[in-house]
Order: C-alpha cells, then sequence, then structure tokens
C-alpha cells in the first residue's frame, strides 16, 4: 500500500487548460493531461517547481504556510534563505532585513546562511575520507536529491550525508534561543523564509533523517510586500550580520563550491543542465571531479520559483552583498560541529518510479511491447495524447493509462480505414 | 535461460557528435526494468568505455544489449581494425588513442582494464583486418 506523499506543488484545477507547457518541462515526466486538464503523478514528483514556473494560466502552485501560522508558537525565530537578501535593491546592509524580520513579528532571526557556514564545515571534513565515491555530491538542492533517487538511484552513494543549511539553522537557533531566555525548546517555532516548494516538501518530508527541526515555511513572496516597507525605517545594525560572505554566497550557483572545495569543485544549476553533468557521473568521466553542486533552478536558490526578483538581479544583488569580509573565511564555532546533529540519520533510498514492473520478467514483457508501440507511433512528441513524449505514451499504454486512440495520428489513420471501409459498404449495398 | 530482451546500437567510428548516446539509452532501458543501483554503476561504466571506444578506435560496429533473469550482457562487435597484441592493450596506461580523442580527455589507457573490472564476465576476441568483439556479462544476483 503506497502511502500519499507531500508534495508543495500543487495543480489548480479550474485554473488548467489542458496545454502542454508543463507536460514537455518536467524533468522526471510526471505531468499528463487526461480529461483536458494536468494531473500530477504523485511518486515522480520531485517538487522542484518547472511546472509553476511555465504554466502560462498559474494553474501550479506551491502550498507554503501562511505568514499567520506563526503564531501557533510562543517564540517564533525566522531563519532566512541568504536568497532573500537579493530581492531588495540597493540594500545598505544584510541587517535591514534581519532587522525587518523582527518588525514583522518574529522574536530572532537566525541566518540560514550560518548554517550554511557550519553545514560548509562538515562537507570539508567528509572530503578528507577518501573512500566516498568521486565526486561527492551537494545535498543542498532538494530537488536535485529527489532527482537522483528517482533517476540516477546509481548515484546515491555520492550525495553527502550532511543536512541542509536550513535544518541545521533552525537546530542552533532553537538551541541557543532556548537557552539565552530559558523558555522550553517546544514553545519555538523555527520558520524558513523558503524560495522554493523542494525545501517545503523537504521540512514536511525530509530526506536522510526523519523530522525536520523546522516547523514551517513562508514564501518568500507572502513576506516580500510587508519586509520590503519596513527596510526603510530599519537602521543599519551591523552586530546583527553574522553569517559570513561565503555561507550567504550560498544564495546563488557557486557559492556552495566556493565555500566548500574551491579548487576542484564544479557547479551547475537549471535542471536539465543537472541531468547532463549526472548523467556524466553515472559514466564515470568525472572521477577526478571531487565536489559536485547541482540545483535545479538557472542561478541557484536566487532562482527559486517562490522569489519576487529575477535572479540574475538577485544574483547581482547578492554579490553586492558579500563583499564584506577582506579574507573568504567560514564563520563556525568549534562548539558547533560537536554539538548538532550535522549529518543524516538515516539512508537516502531509491525511488522506484520509474519502473516498469517489480517483476523483471513482467517488465521486459512490457518493455517489449512498448518497443513495438513506439515504432508504430510517428515519433512527434507533440503531446496531443496527453503524455510528453511517445515513448511515455507507449509506456502509458502498455500500462494501461492510455488507449492508442489518444493519439489523434493513430486517431486519423484509423479514421481513413473507417471511412474507406464505408465508402466500400455503401457501394457493395447499393441497390 | 532464453533471452528476453535484446536492443542493438549501431555506433558510428568518429562520431563524436552522437558518442554516448546508445549508453544513455542503455541506462534508461536497465532503469525501467529495476536494475538494481550496483549493477546499474557497473555496467553504466562499462557501456561508456565501450561504445567510446567504438567510436575512438574501430571502424564502426553495434553495441548490443541482451537481458534475461540472470544477467544483463553487453556485446560489442566492430568491423576492424582489430587489435594486434590483446595482452598489452588490456594493459593500465596502454593508449592508441588520436591526439584528437586525447584532446577531448580520452586516451588515459584505462578502457579496457576498466571494463573488466566492472563486468562480472569478460571476454575480448579479435583478429586484425576482422575486428574485435567485446563480451561483457553483469550478474543480477
Amino acid at each position: 500500500m503506497k502511502e500519499k506523499r507531500f508534495h508543495s506543488v500543487r495543480l489548480e484545477g479550474e485554473k488548467c487548460r489542458g496545454c502542454t507547457n508543463c507536460l514537455k518541462r518536467c524533468p522526471t515526466e510526471a505531468i499528463r493531461v487526461r480529461g483536458g486538464r494536468a494531473h500530477i503523478i504523485d511518486e515522480r514528483c520531485i517538487d522542484c517547481g518547472e511546472c509553476i514556473r511555465v504554466c502560462s494560466y498559474h494553474a501550479k502552485v506551491a502550498v507554503t504556510d501562511p505568514l499567520s501560522s506563526i503564531s501557533q508558537f510562543k517564540y517564533k525565530i525566522a531563519l532566512p534563505a541568504p536568497s532573500l537578501y537579493g530581492q531588495f535593491s540597493n540594500l545598505k546592509s544584510i541587517s535591514q532585513v534581519l532587522g525587518g524580520l523582527k518588525r514583522m513579528g518574529f522574536d530572532e532571526v537566525y541566518e540560514v546562511a550560518r548554517g550554511a557556514d557550519v553545514v560548509s564545515k562538515a562537507i570539508q571534513e567528509r572530503l578528507k575520507d577518501p573512500k566516498l565515491p568521486r565526486p561527492v555530491i551537494s545535498s543542498a538542492c532538494p530537488a536535485i536529491v529527489r532527482l537522483i533517487q528517482v533517476r540516477f538511484p546509481d548515484l546515491i552513494d555520492h550525495i553527502v550525508d550532511v543536512r541542509q543549511p536550513m535544518e541545521v539553522a533552525a537546530m542552533i537557533a532553537r538551541t541557543e534561543f532556548a537557552r539565552k531566555h530559558g523558555v522550553d525548546p517546544s514553545e519555538i517555532g523555527c520558520f524558513f523564509i523558503s524560495p522554493c516548494p523542494a525545501k517545503v516538501t523537504a521540512i514536511r518530508n525530509p530526506i536522510g533523517h526523519t523530522k525536520s527541526a523546522v516547523n514551517g515555511a513562508i514564501s518568500v513572496l507572502e513576506i516580500y510586500g510587508l519586509l520590503s516597507s519596513q527596510l526603510k525605517n530599519t537602521p543599519v545594525d551591523l552586530t546583527l550580520e553574522e553569517a559570513s560572505d561565503l555561507g550567504v554566497g550560498w544564495a546563488r550557483s557557486g557559492g556552495e563550491s566556493m565555500a566548500v572545495s574551491p579548487d576542484n569543485s564544479m557547479s551547475v544549476d537549471g535542471i536539465e543542465n543537472c541531468i547532463r553533468v549526472l548523467e556524466e557521473i553515472e559514466d564515470n568521466r568525472l572521477k577526478n571531479l571531487e565536489f559536485f553542486e547541482g540545483a535545479a533552478c538557472t542561478g541557484g536558490c536566487v532562482g527559486g520559483p517562490l522569489n519576487f526578483e529575477n535572479n540574475y538581479v538577485a544574483r547581482s544583488e547578492i554579490r553586492k552583498l558579500t563583499t564584506r569580509d577582506a579574507e573568504p573565511n567560514l564563520n563556525v564555532d568549534a562548539g558547533m560541529m560537536t554539538k548538532y546533529d550535522l549529518y543524516m540519520s538515516g539512508r537516502i533510498l531509491p525511488n522506484s518510479a520509474m519502473k516498469l514492473d517489480d517483476d523483471l520478467m513482467e517488465a521486459m514483457r512490457k518493455m517489449e511491447k512498448i518497443e513495438k508501440l513506439y515504432n508504430e507511433l510517428p515519433g512527434f512528441d507533440c503531446g496531443s495524447c496527453g503524455s510528453p513524449t511517445c515513448r511515455t505514451f507507449a509506456e502509458d499504454v502498455v500500462q494501461g493509462v492510455a488507449t492508442k486512440m489518444d493519439c489523434i495520428h493513430m486517431m486519423k489513420d484509423q479514421l481513413r480505414v473507417m471511412a474507406q471501409q464505408m465508402v466500400d459498404l455503401a457501394k457493395t449495398t447499393r441497390e | 535461460m532464453a533471452v528476453l530482451l535484446e536492443k542493438n546500437f549501431p555506433v558510428e567510428a568518429g562520431a563524436f557528435t552522437t558518442a554516448g548516446e546508445a549508453s544513455t539509452t542503455i541506462k534508461r532501458t536497465l532503469k525501467q526494468l529495476g536494475i538494481g543501483p550496483e549493477v546499474l554503476r557497473r555496467v553504466s561504466v562499462a557501456c561508456y568505455e565501450v561504445e567510446l571506444n567504438l567510436v575512438i578506435h574501430s571502424r564502426g560496429g553495434t553495441l548490443t544489449l541482451l537481458v534475461d533473469p540472470e544477467k544483463v550482457t553487453l556485446i560489442s562487435k566492430d568491423v576492424g581494425p582489430g587489435i594486434p597484441d590483446i595482452e598489452k592493450a588490456m594493459t593500465e596506461g596502454f593508449s592508441t588513442a588520436s591526439d584528437e580523442a586525447r584532446t577531448l580527455g580520452f586516451g588515459a589507457g584505462m578502457g579496457l582494464p576498466n571494463m573488466k573490472r566492472n563486468a562480472s564476465e569478460f571476454d575480448i576476441q579479435s583478429e586484425v583486418g576482422v575486428g574485435t568483439t567485446i563480451t561483457m556479462s553483469f550478474a543480477l544476483k
């Protein structure tokens, strides 16, 4: 019995026109158009948000928590993703964003970029182990980790078992706040200010550990208006800025590599580009590479679909904000490395959603039928049948979720034959 | 046990633009069949090596994928030029790759040894002027 998986990415049925935009862009072939509207195949969806970006009718949405949800907790901590800092033009200092969040009702603000500082160090520790298969793959982008679970199960061993910066930030923030104010940790709510739906899903369904330290995720878009209006009146207070430039740099593609392994790493952004490079890692072509950072979104987290500003603008804002440190250095207290669970507690498991059948013999039989049908199809990959390509359509027919006549080209051929038959019939029965 | 699945992929000599396409399709096929990650990885590595060998060294040939319940088999069969000294060709670090191939990052002389290391069973037959056939199998259990 399969349990229903939580997904942040959802479809608002009444807005969907059944076009092929999302169908063609989904990297795990998780969307089908049936009965005139799109459906997401739960097991395959990795919450990357590509469909949200391409939907002209805004029928794809990300479910996040409203700002009002913070009131469930007595004490509220905001965990801003570093990409949030790139959303405002000509920010004098990151501290304005941090101070602004406090004015919005948070008791404390803890930078996820500080979590990134600690995570960078933890990954460096792991890289000292020569037994880890190379390249070591970043675990930071949950959409990429899920992509690997679905499409590259043989690369799971490459994924570094370090928790995400938002998890580490939440653990540290809660512990420090509880100690400083002498309150019960269970009364503290940690809320991630999220640029992306994949992180929202990662809070509800963590990968590699059972329970998230984060209590909720509020999208950047949700707070953008209110926060921007606070910035003018928020004084610069540099004591609030604790994360290093390297930690803040995680906001954009290449930032993590810079912080972790500047000498021998590769950063790739955009999910299709990541797929290409992952194929090469699979073929062992990049065995001399130390570290691979893949971000599903173009530009990295600044390109997340829940951001306000476009990723190029945000990227350049981040660059301006990360020129504070004379020398690039991670800001990590030695105690943090041992005090918190920085590493995953469970294994990352393959996701078998692409498998044709649990039984190999049956899978081979299906494969043969798929090949046969595929060869009859026109190969236009037009998507009119509701499957993204002719090949997936053949798979869907063999799996019993579509019928041959859903293909308009096969239907046309069939009609031609039938029309001829009717003509023939009419001729033979004429008196 | 009878072979249940057979797919053939013609590979052209010197066709660097399409090099790796057969491997990508083979990987996709094996993933859909639910072949476990460990075997999958070994097949991926060996398959890419053997496909590139066809592109770089041969005058063209065919890559064949066979699957039965016991094993995955890859057969690379080319139409020449053949390997004069197989033992030497199997030595790590030995390569006859062209400068063109080397600038593309190939020719480290690890191709054949890598294939042998990753396959459960490895066989190479070659005759100068006729061609080379490499058969690799990967046990599923």
